[in-house]
This record gives structure tokens, C-alpha cells and sequence, in this order.
């Protein structure tokens, strides 16, 4: 029924915006203004037409849909492109904040033509990464999305922004490259490229072993989970607030996105093997990164920290395999897309008028900002996963899955539910609550419109799948439900094989 | 009509909050930019909170908020709104429990879909049986007396628009957990009641033990909360959903099943309830999570009594009600609730014996009557625990709001060691405070002596591993109860006055707070005798039918226990107050002398057996200890030092090393290509050569 390529207008939209700011001549302030505003107009326009995608979807079929294909390089490696319920909710979530990130940086002062430029690559790589279905083209956005996210960090950064994009870069690099050779190693055996093709395709299963570590290496780092987290905490807290909320609300996913896409339908065997390995790194994640966030001084990190552990759940609840697990750990990212992403805007907002992210210059700021002390409070009671927000879902459902297959592994991660509140609580309380009597807060003010024009609508949304998760649940529950049979069936005839000899 | 009762408090919240924020926004500024200059602390603001300050250190709690800002505007309304809209939700609860009690009308309402996935169906329902009822009547009673109450109490605070709205988002939310049909929207309710309790113990966000306090609540709620949502786990796991029916239906054919749980081989049903209950002993005090009661009482009074007293922690007794059908059938996880709750009545009262904190006794005595209610849940008399704490949620809110109408009086002093000779300046309270203390202690024929005796009876009567251990703790409570209440009384309204100047200066509360102290009084006498019969007499099978199931026995056997036994209550409340008389009335130096002859019990009991200090050493010093190890070992030295750092260490050293052999003299090239050459040949002859 599509009669012109939704997907591609949806991926590629951002880039024309980004030519458009690029061909805007001039350095003075007309020409900043410009570029912010096509920015924003194109981030706009580019959420508008993704939600046609929305709107046509068909959630009862579990296949990709709005599919795109053709024929590229060297005859096997096409331009394909498609999406199902997986992989919906993440293009969504990628262009509902593209506009709040573009709002949040428009005090940007220094570069905003490639400030603006960047972001919006930046886009097209993240939704081309979530809908290609090409193993090489797949790679291209994933590995693309790299670039603008160092520079951005690099050149819009604090401080030691130049340790933090390097370090950002080389781990991220280290696990692309062993996905490359899986990938090609993908290609020799299967003879295609073809991401469904190959999602049909039974791996033997010593390759299943090694191609799933190559795409855990590159995955986990991403994710991040443990022991390969420690680049996100310095990239966090040197990224400008735009490129926090992106790191955390998006390219966090990818590992996520990855691993439900490529290690659990392609390699289930070597999957269902590396459970017990994943579930202890998850529950690791958990515990050790949430007494690590107790011990913060600087509220980036904390928040970082904290964005470790709750992908932790997530990961534990994938690689459970039962249908609570997985579709818990979809909506599990997209309710942290949408908190975490909300958690920085609210750490930017002070450090734009205090110039300071350390935990110890502030207080009492609710004294003077009530508007800001309601609005934190919401998200930080979402991140500690009060029941009634989006964070409860997630964390809920992943738990629930996961003790069907590994009830000590529940039990452990459930560990983080106190420890969450106990960060999440006294970070709150030192920052908004208590007199305030630091005399260089004394004139702060309150949110203005347009901080309340990015905050407000996650409030909205924070609340309503809490309320109402449905939406985000039904989108991708018939995909959810596919992967979970495949997976299971796989395992079972591995398992009776197993019996019979 | 269940929509109603449910939601009109929300709408309450909401519009209360509305006016809460849009007054708070209009009073401070919006803007992004910061104007550093120093004669910053010209500015009114500046002033405020500097009085605020230096008021906050004095840190054992005085109900007092110096008021230096101009109220709120729209705090009228907002009061008005708030207590508009509970007390018709309040009417509406009476009508139901009748409607449902004794007219049997139980409803179900379906709302509408919440997580669905796969074999997971959760749904949005409200369910009113007699025992929701119940505690619909007691949640709206209460709290729309608290409404009334805090016009009263509250009218110097400028932020009331703020606290009547976490006032009604408390009633919604514990409405919500009451009438939940299965056990995901409880603990909706269940977090939402402790989200409104941290809000409201630290209201006054000024003060760092107020915030301290919150978060303490927050997070040993947390604690019980962990195991609560392991329980949900367990439950689903067994049985595949989480609705109520399906659970009670299924529970029979567990009997036996067992559950590897964490190197544990555990019988399925007992496992479950054992984490079900870990989450009502956090919500309800129980002791080893008993601590963060007493610092709640950090919270406006009024704050006390609705959520620290009479609703949100009997939670966990309700809780415990709800699953009945459960607990029958785990005796072992019965074992365990008994010993919990008779242990916490023992305790709790030794701490209350010596507290000075006029909350805080009432608080510790909070906490050991909701033990006794443990006791009968224990004992699977659910029917007369649940009388318990609805009798208790008139008599104790009664004391804590005569409590705060004597801390109104004195102008927001709490120890009582200050207090004195007040019955003569504030009669009524007096009066009101007396008949909550008999009906705490169990005088004859006021609502506790009924409810308090049956649970002595069915913990006498009961075939618990416990039940003698129980039996001993209570009857020993019942004394101890009934010293440290009327030492309340003796040294707040009788004696000599200890500080003249709040004495002189003592007048009666306003009619907002007395009009809700009478109806408490008018409860605390009346909500016995009525009800005995169908809480814990033969009423019972009408009145509650299929929304608790009883142990089959219990009720009968507790109407042939010895005629001693079933004095032996009253005999002990008579014993506690003579001692209490002689103490404080007649011997005024014997406790002092007492407390010098033992000092070491003197100061065990003070410091509340030392939980807080040991939790501090064997939890809180740990965990900050590893976190930081964590961070700066694990992380820091760690995995960044082989990781990322330490490879780029190490290719900075191998690339310097190479450029040192980069010599530039020809002659140490043609040495190193000689040498390659040789090692070549060698490797070809021995190594290839050879096969």
C-alpha cells in the first residue's frame, strides 16, 4: 500500500536539512538563526512524517513492513530497508527528540552551523541504523553514527573533551571491527547480505559462537554493559546536553536493537549458551554501577551511572527469551530513551545557568524553582521506577521474564530497586531540596518557555506509558512474539537433539 | 460509585496541585540567565530561607515552620476542594460498606488495559468486597478528618496548597492499593502511598532531618518492596497471572510444589508468601524494618496520624488479609508473621516505655499495636486483625491529632519532659486524649478493649509453632501499653508545669481541629462494641463471605478459651496503670531513680535497641564504602587502567621504543637485517626442513 518510500523520506529528510543549513552561507548571528530554525523546521517535519509510519503500520503483522529495496553493490549487497515492531518504536522514539535536542541547544553559541549540521547527520545514521536490513548498510549507519557523535563531543565539549571523544571512539571502534569480520563471515556462509534472509538461515553452530561474540563485543560496548561502561560516564558529562540526551536516549539502543535483531534470531544457539554469561554481566551492571552512582559528585555521571545499570535490565531481560523478557526490554529502552534523555535536559538546564555540573554547588533550588523541582521529581521518580511512570514498566516486565529462566539472576538484579531510590532520592535531595543558601544560587530562575516546551511533553509522556503502556507494547508485541518462538524453537530442537543421542 | 470514591480524591490532587505550582511559578521568576551580583542576599527569598536555616539544625522535631513568606495564594480553595471532595468520597464509603457488607452488592469495575504481553494481562480494576470496604470507610473517615484537621493546623504554612494536595494524592493512591483486583495495581498503590509519605514527611524540605527522614522511609520501604515484587514474581511464575481470582483458585494446587530459589529448595506457597510478607514488613514497621517509623513522624502531624497511624502502614496488614487464601495454606509462612508481629508488639512498646518525643511514643506505640494485628493474621483470625486496625485508625489518629492539638497548643514544643499541668488550660484536648488512651489501653467497652482482647484470644487459641510466643509478647505488650500511655497523659496534662512560659502561653486549638478530634473520640469509644460480632464473633461468615478465608477453627476455639485467659488483658491494662500512677502521680523520683539503677537497660531502650546504629555499621558505612571502591578501584584502576588508558599507555611506550631503534646509522640496519636473515634461514632449515 506504500506508494512512496515513507522510510527513506523519514532516514534521509534530516540530511537535506543538514545541506540546507550547510548552503546557508555566513557566520553572523542571521545566518545562526537560520541554521537553528531550518534545524528545527526539519527535525519538525521529519517527526510529522514519521508518524504516517505510525499510522500505517499494521502491528498484527509480525514481518518488516514499508519495505524498500533495491539493488546497490556487487549484485548481493542491496539497499533494503524496512521495519517491524522491534524496530518501529526506536525510529520513533530517534525523531520525536531529534526536535527537543535541537530546542535544548538553542543557546548554542560557538559553530552552530556544524552544530546543527552534525545533529542532523547524526539523525539520518540513527534512523538508517534502525530500519536498514542490509548487513552492510546496517554497518554503514552504525558505524556512521560514530563520527558525529565524536565530533560533537570533541569540538562542542567540556573540558576533557578530547580524552572523553577518544575514548568514546576507541571502544567503540575495538567492537565494530570484530562485528565486520562476523559480518563477513555471515556473508560466506549464508551468501547474502540479506538481514531477514539471513534470520532464516541456520548458522552451524561453532560460527554461531564465534559470530555472536564478535556482535556481543561490538553490542556491549554500546550498551554499555560491564566491564566495558567506563567510556560513558566521561563522554556523558563532557557532551554538550543535546549529545547527552542523544548518547543515552539513542545510540544507548543500538546495542539493545542489535542484540534483538542480530544475536538472538541469528545465533540462538550461541545465545541461549551465553545466557548465564549475560545474566551475571547484567546483574553486575546493576549492583556494582548503582553503589558506584551512590558515590557521585558530579550529576552527569551519576545519571550515567545510572543508565548503566538500568541496561542491565535490559540486556537480562533479552536474553531471558521469554516474551515478558524481550518485549520488557523493548519498551524498557524506549521508557529510558524518553527519562534519561529528560534527566540530562534537566542536569543542562542548571548547568546552563550555573556553568557547574557538581553536585555540591547546588541546593534548595526548589525555593526558587518550583516549576524545575515538580518536573525533576517526576523523572527522578521514573528512573527510580515508581509504579504509574514508563520506568516501572520496563523494569517490571524485564524482571518478571527473566525469573521464569533464572530466578537467582532476578533476584539479584531486583537489588538495584533499592539501591535506584537510594541515588536517585539523594541526588534529588541534594539538588533541589533544602534551604537555599548558596549565594551564587540566589538569583537563579525558573524554567522558561522554551525548557518547558522540551520538558513538558516527556512529563506527558513519561506518565502516560506508565499509565498506558499499550501503544509501545501492542507496536511491537506480534515482531516480539515471532522472535520469542523462533528463539524458543530453535533452543527446543537443539535441546530434543540433545536427548535423542 | 467506586469510581467516585476512588477518583474524586485524585481530581482533588490534581486541582490541588495546580494551584500549588501555578502560585509557586508566579511567585519566582522564569529565565535563563543568572545575574551574579553580590548584593544577592538583599532579596526577600534571601532572608526567608536564612531564617529557615537557622532554625534547621535543631534537629529532634518541632512541628514549627517560622513563617516569613506570604501563604500561597489560593489556599482557601485549595483546602476547601481537597475536603469537599473527600468528605463526599467519604459518604460514599459508608454507603458502600453497607451496600456490600450486608447487602452483598460486590462490584468489579474493569477500567481499562494496563501491561499486556503474552500470558501477562494486568489490567486496571477496582474491587470492593466487604474487606475493601472496610478499609475504603477507614482510609476516607480518617483522611477527611485529616483534611478538616489541617485547615486548622496547618493555616500558618505558606505551602498548604502543596501539602492538601499530597494529602489527597495519598488518599488516591491507598484508595487504589485497597481496592485492587490483582497484584500489580497494588503495588501501584503500594509505591504511590510510599511516594506521598516521602513527600509529605518532608514537606518542610528546609530542614535536612525532614529530608533525611523522607528518604529513610523511601528507601527501607524499598527494602520490604524488593521482596514484594520478588513475591508478584513468584506468584506469576506459579500460577501464570496476577488477578486475585485466578491466584485464590489456583493456590490449592500448589500445595507441595517447590521452588529452587537461590540455592534453596523452597515449598512454592511458603516462598511466595514469606516475600509477599517481607514487603507488608516494610509498609507496616515490622520489626528489623521498623526504622524509619519513628523518623516519619518528621511530618506535619497531621501527616502522622492519617498515613503513620491509621492507613498507609496497616497496608501491610490488609496485604496480608487480601492473600489469606494464600496464607492458609503456607503454616510456615503463618509461623513466620506470628513471630514478626508478636516480636515487634514487645519490642516496639520497651522503646516506647522511655521515648520523650511526644510523636515518637505514639509512633512506637503505633508500631506494636500494628504487630498485634500481625498476630492475628498469624493466628489466620484475619476477620480480627482487620478489626484491630480499624478500631486502632480511630484511636490513634485520635491520639496523634490531640497530639498535635497539644503541640499547637505549645507553640510546636514535643518533649513532654516540657510539658505538664496542661488539662487545666486545654480540657478538651484533655478530654479526647483520655479516651484515646482508654481505648489504646483496652478499657472495658471502648473499641479497643474488643478488638485488642480477641487478638490476645486467637493468639491463645491458635495451633502456631508461635502461638504461646505470641500469647506472652502481647499479654506483655498489654502492660507495657498501657505504662507508656498513661505516662503520656501524666506528665503532658498532670503535675506541675516544666516551662512556665509555653504553660502560660497554652490555649485550645481552633474548631477545624477540634470538630475532628471529637468524631475520632465519638469512634474510638463507638467503633467496638457495633462490629464485635461481625469482625470477630459469628457475624463473621455473613459479613466477610469469600474476602478473607479464616482458619476454619479459629473463631470457635477463641470463644472456649479459660475465663482467666480472657481476663488476663484487662488485668494487665489495670497493672500497667498503676505503675504508670505511682510513677508520674504519686513517686515522681522513682522513675528517675529506676533509670540510674540500670543504666545500661535505660539507654538500650533510648536508643531503640541500637538499629539505627547497626544498620549504619553493617549496611549504610559498607555500601557507601564499596561504591567508592567501585568507582575509584574497579572503574579508575581497573578497567580503565588495563582497559582504555592502559592500552594507550602501552602503545605510547612501544611506539617510543620503536623510534629508538630508528638510529638512523646505516650500519645498525644492515646488522638487524643480517641478524633477520640468519634467524630466517634457521627457522627454514630446522623448522620447515626437518619434516
Amino acid at each position: 500500500m506504500t506508494t512512496w518510500p515513507i522510510l527513506s523520506v523519514v532516514t534521509f529528510l534530516p540530511l537535506v536539512g543538514a545541506l540546507l543549513v550547510y548552503v546557508s552561507r555566513g557566520d553572523d548571528e542571521a545566518a545562526q538563526r537560520n541554521s537553528r530554525w531550518i534545524a528545527l523546521w526539519t527535525t519538525v517535519i521529519t517527526f510529522a512524517v514519521s508518524l504516517i509510519l505510525i499510522a500505517r503500520f499494521d502491528p498484527s503483522v509480525a514481518d518488516f513492513q514499508f519495505v524498500e529495496k533495491a539493488p546497490w553493490l556487487a549484485n548481493t549487497i542491496t539497499y533494503h530497508m524496512g521495519v517491524d515492531g522491534i524496530s518501529l518504536p526506536f525510529v520513533i522514539l530517534t525523531t520525536a527528540l531529534m526536535p527537543f535536542c535541537i530546542i535544548a541547544s538553542w543557546k548554542v553559541t560557538s559553530r552552530v552551523r556544524e552544530y546543527m549540521i552534525a545533529f542532523l547527520v547524526l539523525e539520518t545514521l540513527m534512523v538508517g541504523t534502525f530500519s536498514a536490513l542490509d548487513l552492510v548498510l546496517f554497518y554503514l549507519f552504525f558505524e556512521g553514527g560514530l563520527i558525529p557523535m565524536f565530533l560533537i563531543i570533541g569540538v562542542w565539549g567540556g573540558p576533557r573533551r578530547v580524552y572523553a571523544s577518544f575514548k568514546f571512539f576507541l571502544y567503540t571502534l575495538l567492537g565494530s571491527v570484530l562485528m565486520l569480520l562476523a559480518i563477513m563471515a555471515l556473508y560466506w556462509n549464508g551468501g547474502t547480505t540479506d538481514i531477514p534472509t539471513l534470520m532464516h538461515t541456520t548458522v552451524p553452530r561453532s560460527l554461531q559462537t564465534w559470530a555472536w561474540l564478535a556482535f556481543f563485543a561490538s553490542f556491549a560496548v554500546k550498551m554499555p554493559m560491564w566491564p566495558v561502561h567506563t567510556w560513558l560516564p566521561d563522554a556523558h558529562v563532557e557532551a554538550p546536553t543535546a549529545g547527552s540526551v542523544i548518547l543515552a536516549a539513542i545510540l544507548l539502543k543500538m546495542g539493545g536493537y542489535g542484540f534483538l535483531r542480530f544475536s538472538l534470531p541469528m545465533f540462538p544457539l550461541a545465545s541461549h549458551d551465553f545466557a548465564p554469561l549475560i545474566f551475571t554481566l547484567s546483574v553486575v551492571a546493576i549492583v556494582y554501577t548503582s553503589l558506584v552512582a551512590l558515590m557521585q559528585e558530579d550529576m552527569k555521571k551519576l545519571i550515567a551511572y545510572s543508565s548503566v545499570a538500568h541496561m542491565g535490565f535490559v540486556t537480562m531481560g533479552i536474553f531471558a527469551g521469554t516474551i515478558q523478557g524481550v518485549a520488557g526490554g523493548v519498551f524498557q529502552m524506549i521508557s529510558h530513551g524518553i527519562v534519561s534523555g529528560a534527566l540530562f535536559l534537566c542536569v543542562g538546564i542548571v548547568y546552563d545557568r550555573m556553568h557547574t555540573r557538581e553536585i555540591a554547588a547546588y541546593g534548595g533550588l526548589v525555593n526558587r524553582m518550583p516549576l524545575y523541582a515538580l518536573v525533576f521529581m517526576i523523572f527522578t521518580m521514573a528512573n527510580v521506577g515508581l509504579p504509574g511512570t514508563s520506568g516501572f514498566v520496563g523494569e517490571f516486565m524485564t524482571l518478571l521474564g527473566t525469573f521464569r529462566m533464572s530466578i537467582t539472576t532476578a533476584v539479584f538484579a531486583s537489588l538495584g530497586v533499592i539501591l535506584s531510590a537510594a541515588y536517585a532520592l539523594w541526588l534529588y535531595r541534594k539538588v533541589v531540596f533544602g534551604p537555599l543558601v548558596k549565594p551564587s544560587l540566589m538569583s537563579i530562575k525558573d524554567l522558561t518557555f522554551r525548557e518547558g516546551l522540551t520538558l513538558f511533553p516527556l512529563v506527558a509522556l513519561t506518565i502516560l506509558f506508565g499509565v498506558y503502556p499499550k501503544p509501545v507494547l501492542d507496536m511491537s508485541a506480534a515482531s516480539v512474539q515471532q522472535l520469542v518462538n523462533n528463539y524458543n524453537t530453535a533452543v527446543t530442537a537443539v535441546k530434543a537433539a540433545a536427548l535423542l543421542q | 460509585m467506586v469510581q467516585a470514591i476512588v477518583f474524586l480524591p485524585l481530581l482533588g490532587a490534581i486541582l490541588a496541585g495546580l494551584i500549588a505550582i501555578f502560585g509557586a511559578h508566579a511567585r519566582n521568576p522564569s529565565g535563563d540567565t543568572v545575574e551574579h551580583h553580590d548584593d544577592a542576599h538583599g532579596h526577600g527569598d534571601a532572608h526567608a530561607s536564612a531564617a529557615h536555616d537557622d532554625h534547621a539544625p535543631d534537629d529532634h522535631g518541632h512541628d514549627d515552620h517560622h513563617v516569613s513568606e506570604p501563604p500561597a495564594q489560593g489556599s482557601r480553595a485549595a483546602e476547601l476542594i481537597t475536603t469537599a471532595l473527600l468528605f463526599v468520597s467519604c459518604a460514599l464509603s459508608w454507603f458502600a460498606l453497607v451496600d456490600v457488607g450486608f447487602l452483598h452488592h460486590e462490584a468489579r469495575i474493569a477500567l481499562f488495559p494496563w501491561i499486556n504481553s503474552g500470558d501477562l494481562q494486568v489490567s486496571w480494576a477496582l474491587r470492593v468486597d466487604t474487606l475493601t470496604a472496610v478499609m475504603l470507610v477507614v482510609v476516607t473517615t480518617v483522611s477527611s478528618l485529616v483534611h478538616l484537621y489541617s485547615i486548622g493546623y496547618m493555616d500558618e504554612d505558606p505551602h498548604r496548597p502543596r501539602f492538601f494536595g499530597y494529602l489527597s494524592l495519598f488518599t488516591f493512591a491507598m484508595l487504589m492499593l485497597v481496592t485492587a483486583d490483582n497484584l500489580v495495581q497494588m503495588y501501584f498503590g503500594w509505591e504511590g502511598v510510599g511516594l506521598a509519605s516521602y513527600l509529605l514527611i518532608g514537606f518542610w524540605y528546609l530542614r535536612p532531618s525532614a529530608n533525611a527522614a523522607a528518604i529513610k522511609a523511601f528507601v527501607v520501604n524499598r527494602v520490604g518492596d524488593f521482596g514484594f515484587g520478588l513475591g508478584i514474581f513468584a506468584v506469576f511464575f506459579l500460577v501464570g497471572s496476577t488477578d486475585f481470582e485466578t491466584i485464590f483458585a489456583a493456590a490449592p494446587s500448589l500445595a507441595g510444589k517447590t521452588i529452587n530459589f537461590v540455592g534453596w529448595q523452597a515449598d512454592a506457597l511458603t516462598l511466595a508468601c514469606l516475600l509477599l510478607f517481607m514487603g507488608a514488613m516494610g509498609k507496616s514497621a515490622q520489626f528489623l524494618l521498623h526504622t524509619w517509623l519513628p523518623d516519619a513522624m518528621e511530618g506535619p502531624t497531621p501527616v502522622s496520624a492519617l498515613i503513620h497511624a491509621a492507613t498507609m502502614v496497616t497496608a501491610g496488614v490488609f496485604m496480608v488479609a487480601r492473600l489469606s487464601p494464600l496464607f492458609e495454606l503456607a503454616p510456615n509462612a503463618q509461623a513466620v508473621v506470628m513471630l514478626v508481629g508478636a516480636t515487634t508488639a514487645f519490642f516496639a512498646a520497651t522503646v516506647g516505655l522511655v521515648q520523650n518525643d511526644i510523636k515518637r511514643i505514639v509512633a512506637y506505640s503505633t508500631c506494636s499495636q500494628l504487630g498485634y494485628m500481625f498476630v492475628a493474621m498469624g493466628a489466620g483470625a484475619y476477620s480480627v486483625g482487620m478489626f484491630h486496625l480499624f478500631t486502632h485508625a480511630f484511636f490513634k489518629a485520635l491520639l496523634f491529632l490531640g497530639s498535635g492539638s497539644v503541640i499547637y497548643a505549645m507553640h510546636h514544643e514535643q518533649d513532654i519532659r516540657h510539658m505538664g499541668g496542661l488539662w487545666r488550660k486545654i480540657p478538651y484536648t484533655y478530654a479526647v486524649m483520655v479516651v484515646g488512651t482508654l481505648a489504646l489501653t483496652g478499657f472495658p467497652l471502648t473499641a479497643g478493649y474488643f478488638s485488642k482482647d480477641a487478638i490476645i484470644e486467637s493468639a491463645y487459641a491458635s495451633h502456631n509453632p508461635f502461638a504461646m510466643y505470641g500469647f506472652l509478647m502481647t499479654i506483655i505488650a498489654a502492660a507495657l501499653t498501657s505504662f507508656y500511655s498513661w505516662r503520656l497523659i501524666f506528665k503532658t496534662f498532670h503535675g506541675q508545669p516544666h516551662d512556665e512560659k509555653h504553660y502560660e502561653a497554652a490555649h485550645e486549638s481552633p474548631l477545624w481541629m477540634l470538630i475532628p478530634i471529637g468524631v475520632l473520640a465519638v469512634g474510638s469509644i463507638a467503633a467496638g462494641f457495633p462490629f464485635k460480632e461481625l469482625f470477630a464473633g459469628h457475624g463473621i461468615e455473613e459479613f466477610f463471605r469469600e474476602s478473607v478465608k479464616m482458619n476454619p477453627h479459629i473463631v470457635e476455639e477463641m470463644h472456649h478459651i479459660p475465663q482467666t485467659i480472657a481476663f488476663l488483658p484487662t488485668v494487665m491494662m489495670v497493672l500497667g496503670f498503676l505503675v504508670s500512677y505511682l510513677f508520674y502521680i504519686r513517686r515522681p523520683y522513682l522513675p528517675v531513680e529506676l533509670a540510674n539503677s540500670q543504666p545500661m537497660l535505660n539507654q538500650f531502650l533510648l536508643n531503640k535497641w541500637y538499629f539505627d546504629e547497626l544498620y549504619d555499621l553493617i549496611l549504610v558505612r559498607p555500601t557507601k564504602w564499596l561504591g567508592r571502591f567501585l568507582w575509584k578501584k574497579g572503574d579508575g584502576w581497573f578497567i580503565d587502567g588495563f582497559g582504555p588508558d592502559g592500552v594507550s599507555a602501552r602503545v605510547f611506550d612501544i611506539t617510543r621504543n620503536a623510534v629508538k631503534i630508528q638510529t638512523g646509522y646505516l650500519y645498525h640496519y644492515a646488522f638487524a637485517m643480517l641478524i633477520g636473515v640468519a634467524g630466517l634461514i634457521t627457522w627454514f632449515m630446522f623448522g620447515l626442513g626437518g619434516q
